[in-house]
């Protein structure tokens, strides 16, 4: 008896590793670089590449430099810029603005959607405002944060924080709310309730929701900060690129106002890739969320 | 009705006690019974399987027991809190294999020092020696439910609960674990009380076999399955009683289709 029965349990002991190593998923392996040459970084770039072709044709065609710049003049315009010693400069005005209201945004945005997602009456009170307020255009609120703060750099965060604060807490809340209930159980079972519930299982559940939340967050902290930046633009709150841009309006410049724009736009793509999107692909595949495709 | 029953209550030693349960839950037609007068003993070390077809109960039953809802009438007794595992596995993808057990084990209070070798204990007991930084989805469905049941033996529980923890498994991995199953019970000496809709599973690794009867559930019958373990699915006798009970399960469900 004792034999069979050392012997059975070695048996499924081996046809186990057997399945283990059938079942098991390979990891894939590196991508070979002119893969991701072709995949990635080709596309992108014979966009871009076209687009300016089509630029330069539309400058042929419309001929009116008030009008349309070539891409070559933006070019001298920023590389002007640049030598000057005014480019950076430009862009860390907002990039320090935008980063700090957003990091603002982040501290009252986070507790906030907590209280929202957990505490029901809260949510019955403030929720639908909350959600109301994403497709309120930030833009509104430059004309009353000037009023009530004047033209300052409280002003400037104001406007970023109640443009951001909505995204952040709702993408916190429908991440709370996205939470599979199996997960809120299997807590329970171990002991994890209340606090800990949260803590230990609820927040990091959620953090896909979350991290959604504040990509778009900072998205609108930055669309806001620009609405601020080119409304009230007041030479003794430096030169920012919002500023740059009505600067460029004012003096008829058609060269300075893409440069602006393109400097807003190029900002704005080079924070969500080096920090939001690592982000999220770092949240999503350390879950096996992301397909490689 | 039968003598295990009897000897456990004399021995007043159980690791679950359900005196009299029922629970109704609100329904389209007003209140609905779904657990009628339940009165079952899970003695120490004891293995029970609860059989029945769909609308038994058995995991509303089973969330009684691990605590996760009231019954509306009737008490349950167990000692501490019960490891509950279940059919999906339930394992929390932001954590490694090995991190999900310890997280049970710090829940538990077990202090930080001691939890990665109790964790890697664990895995060694399941077969899963070096899956301790291995990833929820880097794992296949079998090795998944054997992290679980890793990670319900770390809250150290005298008893386990395990709804249907087998059912989204294919066959082979199936058969397997029953033999795991059977082979860490032994060890442990844990008391399991186990839900399934398969007959010849719960055949296969129960002592005691309780059917249920559906919409209310209310134990129809029970079987001391005394064939000696370790069984096999397709042992003679497993299959004897499993017929055996299968046409007593027909039987029930016929009576729905009558009314």
């Amino acid at each position: 008896m004792a034999s069979t029965e050392t012997k059975s349990a070695a048996d499924s002991g081996s046809v186990e590793a057997g399945l283990d190593a059938l079942d098991g998923v390979t990891a894939a392996g590196r991508t070979p670089f002119a893969r991701t040459f072709v995949d990635k970084i080709l596309p992108p770039v014979l966009a871009t590449v076209l687009l300016l072709v089509v630029w330069q044709i539309a400058f042929k065609v419309v001929d009116d430099p008030a009008k349309l710049v070539a891409p070559g003049d933006v070019w001298q315009t920023l590389k002007t810029a640049w030598l000057e010693g005014k480019l950076l400069g430009y862009i860390w005005t907002s990039v320090s603005r935008g980063l700090l209201g957003f990091l603002f945004a982040l501290a009252i945005g986070t507790p906030l959607g907590l209280l929202v997602a957990r505490v029901r009456f809260v949510r019955a009170a403030i929720g639908p405002i909350l959600s109301g307020l994403q497709s309120l255009p930030s833009v509104a609120w430059v004309p009353p944060a000037v009023l009530w703060l004047g033209l300052n750099n409280s002003m400037m965060y104001a406007v970023i924080l109640l443009g951001a604060v909505p995204s952040i807490a709702n993408g916190l809340v429908s991440g709370v709310d996205q939470v599979p209930p199996l997960f809120l159980r299997a807590g329970r079972t171990m002991g994890a309730t209340g606090v800990k519930g949260t803590v230990y299982i609820t927040l990091p559940a959620a953090l896909p929701g979350y991290v959604a939340g504040l990509k778009q967050g900072w998205a609108f902290s930055w669309r806001s900060l620009m609405a601020a930046e080119i409304i009230a633009s007041f030479p003794d709150l430096g030169v920012g690129l919002g500023q740059l841009l009505e600067n460029g309006r004012n003096a008829s410049d058609m060269g300075m106002v893409f440069e602006a724009i393109l400097l807003i736009l190029f900002v704005g793509i080079a924070i969500d890739l080096l920090i939001f999107s690592p982000l999220e692909r770092w949240v999503l595949r350390s879950r096996g969320l992301l397909v490689k495709g | 009705m039968s003598t295990t029953l009897a000897k456990a209550a004399e021995t007043v030693e159980y690791a679950a006690r359900l005196d009299h349960v029922s629970k109704s839950f609100a329904g389209p037609g007003g209140q609905q019974l779904v657990l009628d007068d339940i009165t079952l003993d899970v003695a120490p070390g004891e293995f029970v399987t609860l059989l029945g077809a769909s609308g038994c109960g058995k995991s509303t039953l089973l969330n009684l027991v691990a605590g996760l809802d009231q019954p509306s009438a009737g008490s349950i007794t167990t000692d501490g809190r019960p490891a509950l595992m279940f059919q999906e596995h339930a394992l929390f993808p932001w954590l490694t294999a090995g991190k999900n057990i310890e997280l049970a084990l710090k829940l538990r209070g077990v202090p930080k020092n001691d939890r990665r070798a109790r964790a890697e204990e664990l895995l060694e007991l399941v077969r899963l020696k070096g899956a301790y930084g291995k990833r929820v989805h880097e794992l296949s469905g079998g090795m998944r439910q054997r992290v679980a049941l890793a990670r319900a033996l770390a809250q150290e529980s005298q008893l386990l609960l395990m709804d249907e923890p087998f059912a989204a498994l294919d066959a082979i991995t199936r058969d397997v674990l029953h033999d795991e199953l059977t082979r860490i019970w032994t060890e442990t000496g844990l008391s399991v009380l186990f839900v399934t809709h398969n007959v010849r599973e719960a055949v296969r690794l129960a002592q005691r076999v309780i059917l249920l009867s559906s919409r209310p559930g209310r134990i129809a019958r029970e079987w001391v399955v005394d064939i000696p373990q370790p069984r096999r699915i397709e042992d003679a006798p497993v299959a004897e009683l499993s017929l055996e009970i299968t046409d007593v399960l027909r039987g029930e469900i016929r009576r729905h289709g009558q009314h």
